[in-house]
């Protein structure tokens, strides 16, 4: 049952138009999407169908050209650009496809940097990254750099920076792409055991179909719309 | 945050150890050549400043710097003491005999001669003998890197023999004169001596040596001695920037250690400039994650100035204590004597180095500054 409480992203008649004259081009023509709490969404589709672009502009790295963003029902777009930054750093986690870890920190220092970034103690951010770290599996390879790690490992990381500041949304781009088959579905089970919460969206952009079975909703998009929405009987993980 | 950055920083060794040497070596470049063009430069006034009893330097209105000179009338002392202000005044005479040892090595030297009844303007450093002992006959005191020039690799000793043009001289004392602008032996002898070694000439006074009365200001009475004789007169500091300005005007030392300066400036610049840069962009895709996470761009630019400050700090001190340790090194050798790292050239320096990592670090920021977080999506 989903009530307007459990809504935790939505656009509206979303536009993101880039370049102009000539070389305009329409990356989101109109999107309606919506996320809603404890569950996993995935924006699927084509390459260059918009769905990074959609990530984008509801993670607020991007400005809409029409349309609004709701975010916990913030509007996004009344936001000045501080405001934007500290509601990201308070409210939302990210897992990138090439990871993006700082190749010269540690992996609990990578995964404790957005609570450096909120302020709070280097020693209490290394305790919480750590045992997070611990929990995900990585017990033992905490202290190594990421070009130590395995992409698989790499990715755990990553996760683990999502999660560590107890974000309500989690967005992640193309998590399985620079992964094995084997290792990627790990990524995923984990990603569906650890990051899904009654009080936490987690939207996935893929294309990927091997692993479109941890999803809850899938909102296909096509050339900058989305086309369908369907939802899935997620596969049960358990952490 | 700021442990991050530095993290970021250090993380990639060769880049950093690149910066880091590019800043000491340009710090090293200009600390060196800056204080060793300041050293040579003081060197043309260093028999000026040896003489620290008199504070006045009376000369030939032409002259422009302490090697320039044309002589006085004798009556010319006389009429220096009878201005006002001028509590008492001296001759000096200064003349470049040749300087030749029993086994035939000579060397043209300075020869000061001071006042027969005072010895006003004696070297005060002594390292062997007594100054005293210039009222003796034939008696002349070396500074010691005119000994040495003279008798090579021989212990320092006194009352040895050699001759000024032709005429017996006895060494009983060595000093520590400062050095001199040309590797010239230093001697100090009586003025009726060293008249007699460079030869008798109608008119041989050099200087006027005075000291003014106490509670008067030196540079009141050099206007007085000028109106009164029509005589150029100085103070010791005026007379020591005279010469200062005299070898900057007329020679090409300072076009030398200009472009020397200005090539460690802008290769320094371009170096760290530029490693710094790459390195900024190497970094890009971490900025952009960090921006997407919640990082400000003050937060980011704030990263950026630290990291070019730490490299800044960090190849600056370096580049400082090489040439400290060069100075060290070079201020025990008699060639190289005197020269040392002057502060305040490694205070411009400091200035230069800060001036380079900011222009290194304005590119750098601008391009985090103007990266856009959704960048990071890109694979």
């Amino acid at each position: 049952m989903i009530n307007e409480n459990s809504i935790a992203v939505s656009t509206h008649a979303l536009r993101k138009h880039f370049g102009g004259n000539g070389a305009r081009v329409e990356a989101l023509r109109g999107v309606e999407f919506q996320a809603n709490l404890g569950e996993l969404t995935f924006i699927a589709g084509p390459s260059g169908c918009g769905k990074t672009t959609l990530l984008s502009v509801i993670t607020g790295l991007l400005e809409p050209t029409e349309g609004e963003v709701h975010l916990f029902g913030q509007n996004l777009t009344e936001l000045s650009g501080e405001q934007q930054i500290a509601f990201r750093r308070k409210n939302l986690g990210f897992v990138f496809q090439q990871y993006n870890l700082l190749p010269a920190l540690t992996a609990t220092e990578n995964a404790a940097v957005p609570l450096i970034a909120a302020g709070v103690k280097w020693s209490e951010a290394m305790e919480r990254a750590k045992y997070l770290l611990d929990k995900l599996g990585l017990n033992g390879r905490s202290d190594a750099l990421p070009a130590k790690l395995s992409g698989g490992q790499q990715q755990r990381v990553a996760i683990a920076r999502a999660l560590v500041h107890e974000p309500r949304l989690i967005v992640c781009d193309e998590p399985t792409a620079a992964l094995d088959h084997v290792t990627g579905d790990k990524v995923m089970e984990l990603l569906a055991s650890t990051a899904v919460h009654p009080d936490r969206a987690v939207i996935v952009v893929t294309h990927d179909s091997r692993v479109f079975h941890y999803a809850d909703v899938i909102a296909e998009m096509d050339d900058g719309e989305i086309v369908e929405t369907k939802n899935m009987a997620r596969k049960e993980v358990f952490a | 945050m700021n442990l991050i950055a530095l993290k970021m920083l250090t993380g990639d060794r060769a880049k950093y150890l690149g910066l880091i040497f590019a800043i000491a070596f340009c710090t090293f470049l200009l600390e060196n050549q800056t204080s060793i063009f300041a050293g040579i430069l003081r060197r043309t006034g260093s028999q000026i400043i040896d003489v620290s009893d008199a504070n006045i330097w009376v000369m030939d209105p032409k002259t422009e710097y302490f090697e320039q000179t044309k002589a006085l009338k004798d009556t010319d002392v006389t009429r220096v003491r009878g201005v006002e202000g001028v509590e008492w005044a001296v001759r000096l005479f200064k003349g470049n005999p040749v300087a030749r040892t029993m086994d035939g090595k000579f060397a043209t030297s300075f020869c000061l001669g001071l006042d027969d009844a005072t010895l006003t303007g004696a070297p005060r450093k002594m390292l062997l003998g007594s100054w005293e002992r210039l009222r003796e006959p034939d008696a002349i005191v070396v500074d010691k890197a005119g000994y040495l020039l003279l008798f090579p690799d021989e212990p320092l000793q006194i009352d040895r023999t050699v001759e000024l043009n032709d005429h017996r001289a006895v060494i009983v004392g060595i000093s520590d004169a400062s050095a001199p602008f040309l590797s010239y032996p230093i001697i100090h002898t009586r003025y009726s001596q060293a008249i007699n070694f460079v030869g008798r000439e109608r008119t041989q006074l050099s200087y006027v040596l005075v000291r003014s009365a106490a509670g008067v200001n030196p540079e009141e009475v050099t206007r007085r001695i000028e109106a009164q004789t029509a005589l150029r007169a100085r103070t010791t500091e005026q007379f020591r920037w005279d010469c200062i300005r005299y070898y900057l005007k007329n020679t090409g030392i300072p076009v030398n250690f200009g472009i020397t300066i200005a090539i460690a400036l802008i290769v320094g610049t371009v170096v760290a400039g530029q490693t710094f840069y790459l390195f900024t962009l190497e970094n890009l895709k971490q900025f952009g994650a960090l921006k997407a996470i919640g990082v400000s761009n003050g937060r980011l630019t704030k990263m950026v100035l630290l990291q070019a400050l730490a490299v800044g700090g960090v190849g600056f001190s370096l580049g400082t204590g090489m040439a400290a340790a060069f100075f060290e090194i070079t201020m025990r050798k008699i060639a190289t004597r005197g020269l040392v790292l002057i502060w305040q050239n490694v205070a411009i320096t400091c200035a230069c180095i800060l001036l380079v990592i900011i222009i290194a670090s304005l590119l750098s920021i601008r391009r985090v500054i103007v990266l856009e977080p959704a960048e990071v999506f890109r694979g």
